[in-house]
């Protein structure tokens, strides 16, 4: 019992690092720490600057 | 003992997935007369990834690209903390399966199931095993060996200058066509449907707040917001059944595919022009969460129901006189379906953001043969919610006017005469379940997609009552896809003109000068909304003819990837194994030249784009005669024009694999040094 608890704690939080991922807070997070800011709405402004170029120009698929 | 107790169980247990396998395809592919049920395409479709992963995605592993799990990878070497990043498997997975599955693979298989459930399943397991998945997989390991390097760099460094140039040219002609096909769709999906309409127009007040949200509000929640902007997705879609039930206000969402066509260039250029955080960011953001959703969603609903497929296994239609499309099965079922199958696009994304995050070469397997994997079985899921509809109402959706007719009971009469009974009440019975005015002659695959979504979901998630709900849930789901991918897309294309502009005039080339900006945008929506206008103003154009351009060009990306593998395979002094890369390019090359040739020159003005030019020349002139007639011969072009590119990329690299093997050039793979990992004792 204590094992499968373990695994979907272990799913759970997979799940939520590809989410976190997927949905850029993660880059986020590493740009506020690399930065030594905390959030705020300057920061996050600084982060689009330097971050939303690049990912627009990653193509998608059909 | 005990080793020999876990390789029998293993024996045991691949065995009966291969005995179950066969047994389901066989089903799925002999079975004739009797509806058969949608379980045994998931069962056929589960047991040949199963195995494809398990064995031949292991053969290819160890035999052709001997990974190495003690090699650095460029996300550990180049660490940077912004592109290049040392990433948990699932997380890139997921990053990776987020990028490429878009609306293609569930539009394709809607389209080409008129020849019936059969091609397009077959090719969709077929392609996406042998084609597709390891097309995704070899691109991807030789990127993470070369620094993360672009396809485009790929091709000029290991088949020459020609083959860099014509990758590029590819990108964008592909980009192109896609955003007008991808807009034709919406338009198709959303012309007189004031629910649609009003849906996908709250989405951009909903996603305006979301950008003021992330930005003043709550920054950097964007989990936070996008949960937000789910709920005000929903209850748009709520609100849009009150929207098509009030005539004033039905009116004023009442749009027709032209005005509509319009709305949709204006909103690609101040897509691609305004700031990313006001509009751009927030719909990704949204949509991807309302994606991997609605895509979990689909396939819970599937297995629960696991509804009867109404659809032959090969319809009348495979000798191609099919309304939806004109064309036989080959070459055009392999050209409408791509994305399911095998998509040169995804080459472009194995080479792109996910190169850069894998931590160990081990695990390319995974990311790049699996999650091409789970796009495919996309594919099997819009394949199935075509094929639950009775034929006669699928045709009688997706067949255009200019084929069966404009009024309901002459479309009724014509798709009955083919053999699929439909009446015309019973279209209006479910134009009025779905919330619609009438559902004929509403093609694009988009409409027929949401019907079958809609039945799948109302039976398993809700009862009949909540299949108005569900259709336009599956509507909005679509068109908010489909117009991520046109505004993204745009904005990556504008990218791509002012990079090479730049050489030109540097100015140009600066992303952030806004006549640059403004020029740019506006010469790449001139080009997708060029084939957009012509789609909406062609009776007989439009999707039909744009589709397989899509298509076309898409394979000749992938004809441009196979030939970057075989290449390098070749170079690593595996040729006894290149067929692994050698025969799916083989077969792209067979389907897009012959699709190529009979666009070109077929003599049934359906299919043939001169044809049609002369029979438009021979018939009655009217306003619109001499434009439809350009637009043919433009159409006849640019199928060259891709032809040629794909002789080019073919010659070049025979070239290089006659110098090779023959001795007289030396294979020398460009790839960076062996580095040792140092991350084999860290856990990630």
């Amino acid at each position: 019992m204590k094992r499968v608890r373990g695994r979907i704690r272990d799913f759970a939080v997979v799940a939520l690092a590809a989410l976190r991922e997927i949905f850029d807070e993660a880059a986020y997070a590493r740009f506020l720490s690399r930065a030594g800011k905390a959030s705020s709405n300057e920061a996050y402004a600084a982060f689009q600057r330097e971050f939303e170029e690049a990912k627009l120009r990653r193509p998608k698929c059909c | 003992m005990l080793h020999c107790m876990d390789k029998t169980l293993a024996i045991l247990v691949w065995g009966t997935v291969a005995a179950l396998g066969a047994a389901a395809v066989g089903t799925v592919a002999v079975h004739r007369g009797e509806p058969i049920n949608a379980l045994w395409l998931v069962v056929a479709a589960t047991c040949c990834y199963a195995l494809g992963y398990r064995f031949y995605s292991k053969f290819i592993a160890a035999k052709i690209l001997a990974l190495d799990g003690l090699r650095a990878t460029p996300a550990e070497r180049l660490e940077n903390g912004r592109d290049f990043l040392v990433t948990n498997k699932w997380v890139v997975f997921g990053h990776h399966f987020a990028a490429i599955a878009g609306p293609g693979p569930l539009v394709g298989p809607v389209l080409a199931a008129q020849f019936g459930y059969l091609p397009g399943t077959m090719w969709v397991l077929a392609g996406a095993v042998f084609a597709g998945c390891v097309q995704d997989f070899v691109i991807l390991l030789f990127s993470v060996r070369r620094d993360g390097k672009s396809l485009t760099e790929m091709a000029k460094d290991e088949i020459g200058p020609v083959g860099g140039f014509v990758a590029y040219a590819a990108v964008i002609s592909i980009l192109i066509i896609l955003l007008g096909v991808a807009a034709l769709i919406v338009v198709n999906a959303l012309k007189a449907s004031p629910w649609g309409t009003f849906t996908i127009a709250m989405t951009m007040p909903i996603a305006l707040l979301m950008g003021v949200y992330l930005r003043r509000i709550r920054p950097g929640k964007v989990l936070e917001v996008s949960a937000l902007g789910f709920v005000l997705v929903l209850a748009a879609i709520w609100g849009g059944q009150y929207v098509s039930q009030n005539a004033a206000l039905a009116r004023m969402f009442t749009f027709s595919a032209p005005t509509l066509a319009i709305l949709i260039i204006v909103y690609g250029f101040a897509a691609s022009a305004l700031p990313v955080w006001l509009l751009l960011a927030p719909r990704d953001y949204l949509s991807t969460f309302v994606k991997l959703g609605t895509i979990a969603l689909l396939a819970v609903g599937i297995v629960a129901l696991h509804p009867t497929l109404h659809m032959p296994a090969l319809t009348r239609f495979v000798d191609g006189t099919g309304p939806v499309f004109a064309g036989k099965i080959f070459p055009f079922a392999f050209i409408t379906i791509a994305c399911g199958a095998i998509s040169g696009f995804h080459a472009l994304i194995s080479s792109g953001t996910t190169p850069k995050l894998i931590a160990r070469e081990t695990e390319t397997r995974m990311v790049g043969y699996g999650a091409m994997m789970c796009e495919s079985a996309v594919a099997v899921m819009a394949i199935i919610a075509a094929c639950v509809m009775q034929p006669g109402i699928y045709f009688a959706i997706n067949s255009p006017a200019g084929i069966v007719g404009q009024a309901p009971a002459a479309a009724a009469a014509t798709i009955s005469s083919w053999g699929f009974p439909v009446t015309a009440a019973d279209m209006q019975a479910l134009a009025h379940a779905v919330g619609e005015q009438t559902l004929y002659n509403r093609t694009g695959g988009a409409p027929a997609f949401a019907v079958g979504m809609a039945h799948i979901f109302s039976h398993s998630l809700g009862g009949e009552t909540l299949m108005a709900l569900w259709y336009h849930f599956a509507i909005m789901f679509e068109a908010l896809f489909i117009l991520t991918i046109l505004d993204a897309g745009t904005r990556v294309a504008r990218f791509m003109v002012q990079d090479a502009l730049g050489h030109v005039w540097k100015p140009l080339g600066r992303t952030s000068w806004y006549p640059s900006i403004l020029a740019t945008s506006a010469l790449i929506v001139a080009a997708w909304g060029y084939f957009l206008w012509q789609g909406v103003k062609d009776p007989l154009g439009g999707i039909n003819s744009l589709w397989p351009l899509f298509g076309i060009s898409n394979q000749l990306l992938a004809t441009v990837a196979l030939c970057v593998a075989t290449t390098i395979i070749i170079k690593m002094h595996r040729a006894e194994y290149a067929a692994v890369t050698l025969v799916p390019l083989a077969w792209l090359v067979a389907v897009t030249f012959t699709a190529s040739w009979q666009k070109m020159f077929d003599p049934n003005p359906r299919i043939g784009f001169l044809a049609q030019a002369q029979a438009l020349a021979a018939g009655p002139a009217t306003g619109a005669t001499s434009r439809l007639i350009f637009n043919n011969r433009l159409d006849a072009a640019v199928t060259g024009v891709l032809v040629v590119m794909v002789t080019l990329v073919l010659v070049e690299s025979g070239r290089q694999w006659w110098g090779i093997l023959s001795g007289s050039k030396e294979a020398r793979v460009k790839e960076s040094p062996f580095v040792r990992t140092r991350l084999v004792e860290e856990e990630l």
